[in-house]
């Protein structure tokens, strides 16, 4: 069974977003248990570029494994204030630690957090969607 | 479309929780059994099992069956004694590619065509449109089961489950009625890896037994079961042609750098021969070289390849090479550009990476048994 943290929100389309501290407005992305055990082994991700407008639904990179090339879908709107630069060289931390060591993203959110994240699956709703 | 198509061995597929069937050709196959990189070390290292039951199987009989053959493929049938297989390819009149192919010759006026699965139906079709004289199309390919045991530890492996002298085997030589496992077998030493090799033709009704059989005995060894994917990058870093990729309607053998299985001077020519002989006088106008990116960035297949501002061809089949972790690809390029050390870009998701043409294969094995495959 692959993990789902509780304290997330999810896209449907298998990335995360971890809810920022209060008054905060960055969230951190990336995908999620689910979406690294389907892709196999992960061989290469593209980053969004620090800066980069980014919108919630939309392509911000890519992620490849040795068969497959996977969109990287944004779960929110907002400018990216710092990316995961550690992947460029151990894309398979996005395997081996989805959650923590391999996080993509870093996102300013152009929308009040409850705003922007009121749109996204809790753990539960994901739970279903991935059953 | 109609259901998906299932080997025999389909029920032992969900022995193994990270396993994950696709539609490849009509059949539901496996992709992974374990992960494309660990199941590529594998074969690599020690050992694999994979089931390409897929393939089809067609028999050609008859006093005319050599005559047959040497018209419609391109590598010259009358070299083969029997016991012998050879690659070869079926072209149409213009050249392109219907399918590429390994003949046995079973016997005097005997051969077994194998065929890939996704062309088989069509490859009967082609064949049945051009006999002659005294030729039987038999098509095997629903009672025959097809396992290929693949890497450096395979011919002590298959040495524990068979009396057979397959040590002896040369590379393109075969064994009829071998017993494996306790069921008869054709054994070839033959593959589509870049390993040492065998690949095991069986009764449909043998091949549970003899892939349970394969597994328990290999098992020491490290051998394991080895899906689609892993089949892909090994025969990729061989540079191992996949029809519909490095070959097709489009492409002649001559453009894959396949020209020692094109005897254009056998006797009595055969069919796409004028073509594929012009195009050996006026100079082949695109050839198959291998790329490596130096950027960040993975070349795929059908992405654009350029030299400046020029499009020259495109990428045929690319990965991030398990074995090199170099991004690499094959590409179909304008001959002008293939030359080794050629400067050109891949285009990736709109952007533009450097890219240089390098040698191939990407990955050769040591040992110097492996002969070539005329």
């Amino acid at each position: 069974m692959s993990e789902i943290r509780e304290e997330l929100r999810y896209s449907e389309e298998h990335e995360w977003a971890s809810p920022p501290a209060a008054q905060g407005r960055v969230v951190r992305i990336g995908i999620t248990d689910h979406a690294q055990s389907q892709l196999g082994d992960i061989v290469f991700v593209e980053l969004p570029s620090v800066g980069a407008a980014v919108y919630a639904g939309e392509s911000i990179g890519a992620i490849e494994s040795v068969k497959t090339v996977s969109e990287l879908y944004s779960p929110v709107t907002g400018k990216v204030v710092r990316v995961n630069d550690g992947l460029l060289d151990h894309p398979e931390r996005v395997n081996e630690s989805p959650y923590e060591e391999g996080w993509i993203a870093e996102v300013e959110l152009d929308a009040e957090a409850d705003e922007a994240l009121g749109g996204l699956l809790t753990a539960q709703q994901y739970g279903e969607l991935t059953k | 479309m109609s259901d998906p198509r299932r080997t025999p061995l389909y029920p032992r597929y969900a022995d193994y929780p990270a396993s994950r069937c696709i539609d490849f050709g009509g059949w539901e196959m496996p992709v992974q059994f374990y992960g494309i990189q660990q199941e590529h070390e594998a074969v690599r290292r020690q050992a694999g099992l994979f089931d390409v039951s897929h393939m089809g199987e067609l028999e050609v009989t008859g006093a005319d069956a050599e005559r047959f053959l040497q018209r419609l493929t391109t590598n010259d049938v009358s070299r083969l004694a029997a016991g012998q297989a050879q690659y070869t390819l079926l072209c149409h009149p213009d050249g392109g590619v219907q399918d590429d192919l390994l003949v046995y010759m079973l016997a005097q006026e005997r051969y077994l065509l194998v065929v890939n699965a996704a062309n088989a139906d069509a490859d009967r079709e082609w064949l049945s449109s051009h006999l002659q004289g005294d030729v039987t199309l038999t098509d095997r390919s629903a009672d025959t089961a097809l396992l290929a045991l693949q890497g450096p530890l395979a011919a002590s492996i298959l040495s524990r489950v068979t009396d057979a002298p397959i040590g002896a085997l040369a590379p393109f030589r075969f064994l009829q009625n071998a017993e494996v496992c306790g069921a008869r077998a054709l054994v070839s030493r033959t593959g589509y890896t870049g390993e040492d090799g065998f690949e095991l033709y069986l009764d449909a009704g043998d091949a549970l037994r003899v892939w349970d059989g394969l597994l328990q005995a290999g098992a020491p060894d490290g051998l394991l079961p080895i899906g689609l994917g892993a089949r892909d990058t090994l025969r990729f870093e061989a540079r191992l042609p996949l029809y519909g990729h490095e070959l097709s309607r489009e492409i002649t053998p001559l453009e894959a750098g396949l020209a020692p299985f094109v005897k254009l001077g056998k006797a009595g020519g055969f069919i796409g021969r004028e073509a594929l002989a012009k195009q050996q006088r006026e100079g082949v106008p695109r050839k198959l070289v291998g790329v490596e990116v130096l950027d960040r960035g993975i070349p795929r297949a059908p992405y654009a390849v350029y030299a400046g501002e020029r499009r020259i061809g495109e990428i045929t089949t690319g990965t991030q090479s398990p074995t090199l972790k170099r991004n690499l690809g094959l590409a179909l390029v304008e001959a002008a550009y293939a030359a080794r050390g050629t400067e050109v870009e891949v285009e990736i998701r709109g952007k533009r990476l450097k890219a240089v043409v390098v040698a191939t294969p990407f990955y050769k094995r040591q040992l110097p048994e492996g002969g070539d495959r005329s």
